[in-house]
């Protein structure tokens, strides 16, 4: 059981947070691909709790908001408080994809039409970021999971040949790992690309950005994994079992995996936040998952534009929320690091 | 006229700025014999210097062989043409030569030059000069841009001397246009270039390594400093055959310098801080971007209007039957209905692509022609607004039916989805194609955004026909339908939808070809009108492509910059820089 109070706190606040991005379709208030087009470059919606005449409300509410002449961005915007509109919590709504309404579902909270809640405000076709937020979370945290996991299998099992049959198979694995190492994984993926058909949906596109940098990434652990086998199959109970009779496949089993899951795992919990990156980098530059649906790369790419940089600050949310995350995915290996006493495999 | 296939793409490399110093050339004094150009407008002063910008360097300064929009900008100030179209007014205005009369059922043109004109290194000017430069441009040899443009019905015109003043013009048939063909001829100087023609190598004259006193012309300005990466600095051509009312010889400014500043956003950074006087384009993001500091930094942005620029949603229609595209050639069977594109048509919500993508400085379009363009535009061409019910009136019609789960599928039960083809680096066209999917979902069409890389969207398009559809946009140099034949008749360098046509045409498009041909030899405006009216409504009916928007002309200047007046073609900012003045130096003194 592990003490150190670094480590539940970093493991539960990620938990919650996968949670909110799993449950996005209940937290989030909107279909991340609905387009509001009168509240383009909305800001965040305002939570009141005191109205006109300075009046406490436990329940908090908002103000419908209108876009002032032609102007768009925060200054252009203007709230009429004199119909205010309670927030309201566990709504059954209906949400519209592709412009076709869904059926109605349960959400977190909402509010009665024609008010807008817009916790985190618009991007330019007036898309709830909120709600980009938490599925664009799905892709972005999901790929770096994914891509973690299935870089480690490899890296697990080429690892544990190379250091377990060295020779040649050491040889051929960890040449093969420094070529990977070497490969530049952005050329490498518009390389990809440019081969690839033009249709591609967003779960191919999701696909192929996981297969790329699981492929890619995979030579670290690997060596790492090597390192790790080649010492423990000279320990004395390997050798014992080896003198026993026992065969390959049974020392790893037994042996030698228990060894190494450990450090598989603390490599996970840095390898997870490194893809999460890559996942973004690659949607900013429009080669991860396409319009319409979200990642928190390709929310951040209008602020590739000038007047989106200058004036329109809520457009940063995605990659703002990449910095907690980052924290604690780190805290939380570091954690893995010490209860593992691993810290020297590391060195 | 050459179309300009606008994707923007620019690198960053900034620019930094020289001390000006202010020149020393001295105010001439007007000859007798000399015939002057007098302008009309504001009076300025003389002196000061203007900085502008360029988002690239100029690949060359030799007119015979520009292609690049900052060549063309720089020698638009180096150099002069025998008539000239008022970039303002649209019309066609005396420039190098004071007048011409039209013989011969408009086939002969007689101009008679300006007497006593010299070019920017004093030597005088005459007909010799015109022959020689008509000869360089028409050499096939030279491979110039502009030999396409002086021909009429595929053959060269004839030009001749008839005085040392005085030039004859042959042309092979009458020609609506032809006054405006002398646009952007500039003229070259032979003193300087004959022997390099002679010897084979014009168009490796005039690069952007030649010594400044090698290069003249008969434009406001001549070339005095040129530093790669950085700026290109142009000085007043003491020479300059224009003066103003009062008789002040033009230009006014002692000097205009192009800082190098290759993003959009860079310019209007360096804009803001001071570093630039004018940008010649700003886009409607930036315009909202700048309009917040107008008063505090004393500077004025202007919305011209909607330029001669269209932006449209294209359709792969060209025959593939030699290229091995199944796929698509199966699509095509749907975009090939006119009822399809009419309903794709009829399904954009064009009022919020002004609103979300040009924040409203932008006009909605149903046909190519523009209201920038105000001697052409059909005004009567129908705007329907949006309607999803007609669109999917004309789907049904064409054998489209909609599935339980909402998705499209055609008279074959196979789901309508297609891919737009965009090129990331211009935010604005990306978005035009996010709206129209978002449009087009409503129809039940499921349409993908492939960002690509411009050069491999351009081989898609050009070469190897490999896309579905795409956003484009096309800019005309020129207000006239001429230089629109190459876009609207099949056949044409630029009928971007079908390059390859060998199927049986349409009948509408057999009906475009025709009025683009005939109106090419109509000599009577409202008759050419006519016939242009007519190819704007059958292109506003039967969608070859589907024209959406057109952006406005929007331009930023500080409010030390006199006689400025932005126009919708040409350099939107500095079409009249031999006018421009600096009004801090009029306070001054």
């Amino acid at each position: 059981m592990i003490k150190n109070p670094k480590f539940w706190i970093s493991a539960v606040a990620l938990a919650l947070i996968h949670l909110a991005v799993i449950g996005a379709a209940f937290f989030a208030p909107r279909d991340p691909t609905e387009q509001n087009r009168d509240f383009s470059m909305a800001p965040p919606t305002r939570i009141h709790f005191f109205d006109s005449r300075g009046q406490f409300h436990f329940r908090p509410f908002v103000c419908p908001g209108a876009v002032e002449g032609r102007r768009i961005g925060p200054s252009g915007y203007v709230e009429d408080c004199s119909n205010p509109s309670p927030v309201r919590f566990l709504v059954s709504r209906q949400t519209i994809r592709n412009g076709n309404t869904l059926k109605a579902s349960w959400h977190l909270f909402g509010v009665d039409r024609p008010a807008q809640i817009f916790l985190m405000g618009t991007d330019d076709y007036g898309r709830d970021l909120f709600s980009r937020l938490l599925y664009g979370g799905q892709t972005s945290l999901g790929a770096g999971l994914l891509a973690a996991g299935f870089s480690l299998t490899l890296g697990l099992l080429l690892g544990c040949v190379a250091g377990y049959f060295g020779s040649w198979a050491d040889d051929v694995i960890m040449r093969g790992a420094e070529l990977f190492m070497a490969l530049p994984w952005i050329y490498l993926l518009f390389a990809v690309r440019a081969f690839l058909p033009l249709h591609l949906d967003a779960r191919e596109a999701f696909l192929l950005l996981i297969s790329v940098i699981g492929l890619t990434g995979w030579a670290r652990p690997a060596r790492l994994i090597r390192g790790v086998v080649l010492s423990a199959r000279q320990r004395g109970y390997v050798l014992a079992a080896r003198g026993f009779g026992a065969s390959s496949a049974s020392i790893m089993r037994r042996h030698i995996l228990p060894e190494v899951s450990s450090v598989a795992l603390t490599q996970a919990a840095l390898l997870v936040p490194q893809y999460i990156l890559a996942e973004v980098t690659f949607s900013f530059l429009g080669l991860g998952v396409g319009e319409p649906e979200p990642s928190w790369g390709n929310m951040l790419a209008s602020l590739q534009t000038y007047s989106v940089l200058e004036g329109h600050w809520w457009m940063f949310a995605s990659g703002l929320a990449l910095v907690p995350i980052f924290l604690l995915f780190y805290s939380f290996a570091d954690s893995l690091l010490g209860r593992f006493q691993l810290l020297d495999v590391y060195r | 006229m050459k179309y300009r296939l606008k994707f923007g793409l620019y690198i960053l490399i900034l620019g930094s700025l020289l001390p000006f110093a202010s020149s020393a050339s001295a105010p001439q004094a007007s000859r007798s014999d000399e015939d002057v150009l007098v302008t009309s407008g504001d009076i300025g002063r003389r002196g000061g210097h203007l900085l502008a910008s360029l988002h690239s360097d100029p690949k060359t300064l030799n007119p015979v062989t520009a292609l690049d929009v900052p060549s063309k900008q720089v020698i638009g100030l180096l150099g002069a043409d025998l008539i000239h179209i008022d970039a303002y007014t649209q019309h066609t205005e005396a420039a190098l030569a004071k007048s011409w009369k039209a013989s011969g059922a408009g086939t002969h043109y007689t101009l008679d030059l300006r007497h006593g004109v010299r070019f920017s290194d004093g030597h005088p000017f005459d007909a010799d000069d015109v022959v020689f430069s008509f000869k360089v441009y028409q050499d096939e040899k030279v491979h110039s841009p502009q030999r396409d443009l002086l021909e009429v019905a595929g053959k060269p015109i004839q030009v001749r001397k008839s005085g040392p003043y005085q030039v004859d013009f042959e042309l092979p048939q009458p020609y609506a246009a032809a006054e405006r063909l002398f646009d952007s001829v500039r003229i070259l100087p032979r003193h300087l270039l004959e022997r390099a023609y002679e010897e084979g190598k014009i168009s490796e004259v005039w690069g952007t390594a030649s010594d400044p006193s090698q290069i003249a012309g008969l434009g406001p300005f001549r070339l005095k400093q040129y530093v790669p990466g950085q700026q290109i600095v142009l000085e007043r051509n003491p020479f300059y055959w224009k003066a103003d009312k009062a008789g002040n010889r033009l230009p006014y400014l002692d000097e205009i310098a192009f800082l190098i500043v290759p993003t959009a956003d860079a310019e209007v950074i360096r804009f803001q801080a001071g570093d630039v006087d004018v940008i010649s384009r700003v886009s409607a993001d930036n315009y909202a971007t700048l309009e917040q500091g107008q008063r505090a930094r004393d500077y004025q942005l202007y919305d011209a209007g909607p330029g001669l620029e269209y932006n449209f949603l294209v359709f792969n229609l060209n025959d593939l039957s030699s290229k091995h595209l199944p796929d698509i050639g199966r699509k095509q069977e749907w975009f090939r209905r006119v009822e399809f594109r009419q309903a794709v048509s009829a399904a954009i919500d064009r009022e919020s692509i002004v609103r979300l993508v040009y924040q409203g400085r932008a006009t909605p379009l149903w046909d190519q022609v523009t209201p920038g363009n105000k001697l052409w535009m059909n005004a009567a061409t129908p705007q329907p607004p949006r309607s999803l019910a007609k669109a999917a009136d004309l789907l049904r019609s064409a054998g489209f039916t909609r599935r339980e789960d909402g998705v499209l599928v055609d008279a074959h039960g196979q789901p309508v989805e297609f891919s737009i083809l965009t090129n990331p680096s211009n935010a604005q066209r990306t978005k035009i194609a996010t709206i129209i999917q978002d449009d087009l979902a409503q129809l039940g069409m499921q349409v993908r955004i492939v960002p690509l890389e411009f050069q491999a969207v351009m081989a898609r398009i050009f070469d190897s026909y490999d896309y579905e559809a795409s956003v484009l946009g096309l800019v005309s140099g020129d207000a006239d339908p001429n230089p629109e034949i190459n876009v609207w008749t099949s056949g044409g360098a630029t009928h971007v939808w079908a390059l390859s046509e060998t199927l049986p045409l349409p009948g509408w498009q057999t009906e475009i070809n025709r009025l683009m041909r005939e109106q090419t030899t109509i000599l009577d405006y409202r008759k050419r009108k006519e016939a242009y009216d007519r190819v704007q409504e059958l292109v506003a009916q039967f969608d070859p492509v589907v024209c959406v928007v057109s952006p406005h002309v929007l331009v930023a200047a500080k409010n030390t910059v006199g006689g400025f007046k932005p126009a919708v073609m040409g350099d939107y900012a500095l079409w009249n820089a031999d006018r421009l003045f600096r009004i801090d130096i009029l306070r001054k003194r």
